[in-house]
């Protein structure tokens, strides 16, 4: 079983609409919505939710102020500010670390779960899918992200399904790391701006540093031939393969607003594209091994 | 007056939005907090003059006192200690800094060093004081990044944050103890779902907010339906066109490029002061 993730440092270039499409494509392949913290995968997949489980990231300190002997041992010890000298809970600051349930020479503080959130198992249309829900100003996302994976693998064992196809977050940290480790292949979906170059630059040096193979898409490459150039030079020159290059097209919008794929949406030049990409990206995934 | 330009969702226009705003009313002070991919200094072009290391300290085992007890990586909740047979291991990049190890280590063997995670660059331009924060590459905690660049804070100009995508501690980070948060999003069923989410972490942190709505007119209007609805102020619906996009991926600002949109974003900032005046 293979895993394909799809990242692109920047946000908001094509990432879930390329997923959704390749979902449409994909013979035989589990769906994983890592893009926990803004998951939008969902929209254009509707999946059928037949498994929900809870998720707990780290836990959160609860003080009981009956037994509190105002030693303030907590206030000084945790280091990320979260105990006041009140001894009352900063619930947001708080990171699970226990530091001050063991320094509390009275037992008055207790580590307890926080519901952080849901993963969940699904069906839809073109496969299975795993996906979840961070709560609103939750921590741990990374964890999350790598409870959506585990159930992804245990769905492509189950099913006999020989590939993960992962949407990915924005950014290069955490939970970015967390979808892209161990994975056989990322795709980096980019676009002509000078933004996009930059995050470009950044999230080619996250892969590399996890030594993961990398292919990259431009998208928009009509928005600005000149950087689409640059992109092109840029990967020649680093090695990197470009396995497509889709124009500006609005029918990416308008598959969305009718929560349809690309693929479902339209025939168009956009669809043979994303169709062609998806072959080229096929190829590699079998030549990796 | 700190103004947040936050998202939920990538690529609507946050950093459009936050320079655009900075460049309109001048004499502010920016800080980029996307400090995974920080971009606005392709827009404002600050020359940095400044540059200051961000570390995190990570313990230090020294092997000679060590009997391999395993105690210190039960107690740590992040994973970043592990015992294997003879030998302990430190992962740099999972340990939180926080201290819990060296307090259970019965043998007095752990001690900490400085680990550099990223940096902090200031500089100027025109009359902007310029602050961006960049997380190493490989590393996976930026949230001391953005805690450093947020003491560089001045409350005695008017402070625009650029905010990183998506609704989880970075966001949280970087929003807090703002006066207000302007959420842009764009009109599309993506748009509007991590809008929602968004607007649930302002109102968690109970932070007056208003929403921008860019590239207006490529999807449809429920993102405005959903404003009107839950009375949230629409503060600028920002047109979808080629030249916008063109001048942005050229790395050119609006404010920059038209006076017209150096006025709107004028008014924008004015609305705002009237918003949390109320």
């Amino acid at each position: 079983m293979k895993e394909l993730t799809v990242i692109s440092g920047k946000g908001g270039t094509g990432k879930t609409s390329i997923t959704a499409a390749f979902a449409s494509l994909a013979e035989d392949a589990v769906f994983a919505d890592c893009d926990v913290d803004a998951a939008d995968l969902h929209l254009i997949l509707k999946p059928k939710i037949k498994k929900t489980m809870n998720f707990h990231g780290l836990k959160i300190a609860s003080i009981d102020k009956s037994l509190c002997i105002d030693c303030k041992k907590c206030y000084v010890y945790c280091r990320f500010n979260a105990i006041d000298t009140e001894i009352n809970l900063i619930k947001g600051s708080c990171e699970g670390c226990s530091v001050c349930a063991y320094v509390c020479p009275v037992n008055a503080i207790k580590m307890i779960d926080r519901d952080s959130g849901f993963a969940y198992i699904s069906e839809t249309r073109f496969g299975p899918m795993a996906h979840a829900v961070l709560n609103t100003a939750e921590e741990a996302s990374g964890k999350l992200v790598t409870v959506v994976r585990n159930n992804a693998k245990h769905l492509a064992e189950e099913k006999q399904k020989d590939l993960v196809i992962i949407d990915g977050p924005p950014g290069i940290g955490c939970p970015v790391i967390s979808s892209i480790t161990g994975v056989n292949l990322v795709l980096i979906v980019t676009e002509p701006t000078l933004s996009a170059i930059h995050d470009l630059e950044r999230i080619l040096g996250v892969a590399q540093h996890f030594h993961i193979p990398s292919v990259v898409c431009i998208n928009k490459s009509s928005i600005n031939a000149e950087n689409t150039s640059k992109i092109e030079q840029y990967c020649e020159k680093n090695n990197i393969l470009i396995v497509g290059k889709l124009s500006y097209d609005t029918t990416i919008t308008q598959a969305m607003i009718h929560e349809r794929s690309v693929i479902e949406f339209s025939d168009g030049q956009l669809s043979h594209d994303i169709r062609e990409m998806w072959n080229k990206i096929l190829e590699v995934l079998k030549q990796n091994g | 007056m700190i103004i947040a330009v936050a998202s939920g969702k990538g690529g609507t226009g946050k950093t459009t939005v936050a320079t655009n705003i900075a460049l309109s009313i001048g004499n502010a002070q920016f800080l980029d907090c996307d400090v995974e991919e920080p971009n606005a200094n392709i827009f404002l072009h600050a020359t940095i003059k400044e540059q200051e290391d961000v570390s995190v300290i990570i313990p230090e085992v020294n092997e000679e006192k060590c009997d391999y007890c395993g105690k210190c990586s039960e107690f740590c909740v992040y994973n970043a200690l592990a015992v294997v047979r003879q030998k302990i291991l430190v992962f740099p990049e999972l340990c939180h800094s926080c201290g819990g190890c060296e307090m259970v280590c019965p043998k007095d063997a752990i001690t900490w060093r400085e680990r550099v995670i990223g940096r902090i660059e200031h500089g100027k331009t025109k009359d902007i004081d310029f602050y961006h924060g960049l997380l190493n590459v490989g590393e996976a905690q930026a949230i001391p990044v953005i805690k450093v660049l947020k003491r560089k804070i001045n409350k005695k100009m008017n402070v625009i944050i650029d905010v990183p995508p998506g609704t989880s501690c970075p966001v949280i980070e970087s929003i807090s103890s703002s006066d207000y948060c302007v959420l842009v999003t764009e009109p599309t069923p993506f748009g509007l779902h991590d809008l929602k989410l968004a607007v649930e972490v302002v109102r968690h942190l109970r932070i007056p907010f208003g929403v921008i709505i860019n590239r207006d007119g490529i999807g449809d209007n429920r993102v405005e339906v959903y404003c009107k609805k839950e009375r949230i102020p629409i503060l600028l619906k920002i047109p979808e066109r080629q030249k916008i996009a063109f001048l942005y991926s050229k790395g050119i600002a609006l404010a920059n490029e038209a006076y017209e949109w150096k006025e709107m974003f004028g008014l924008v900032f004015n609305r705002i002061q009237d918003e949390v005046k109320k």
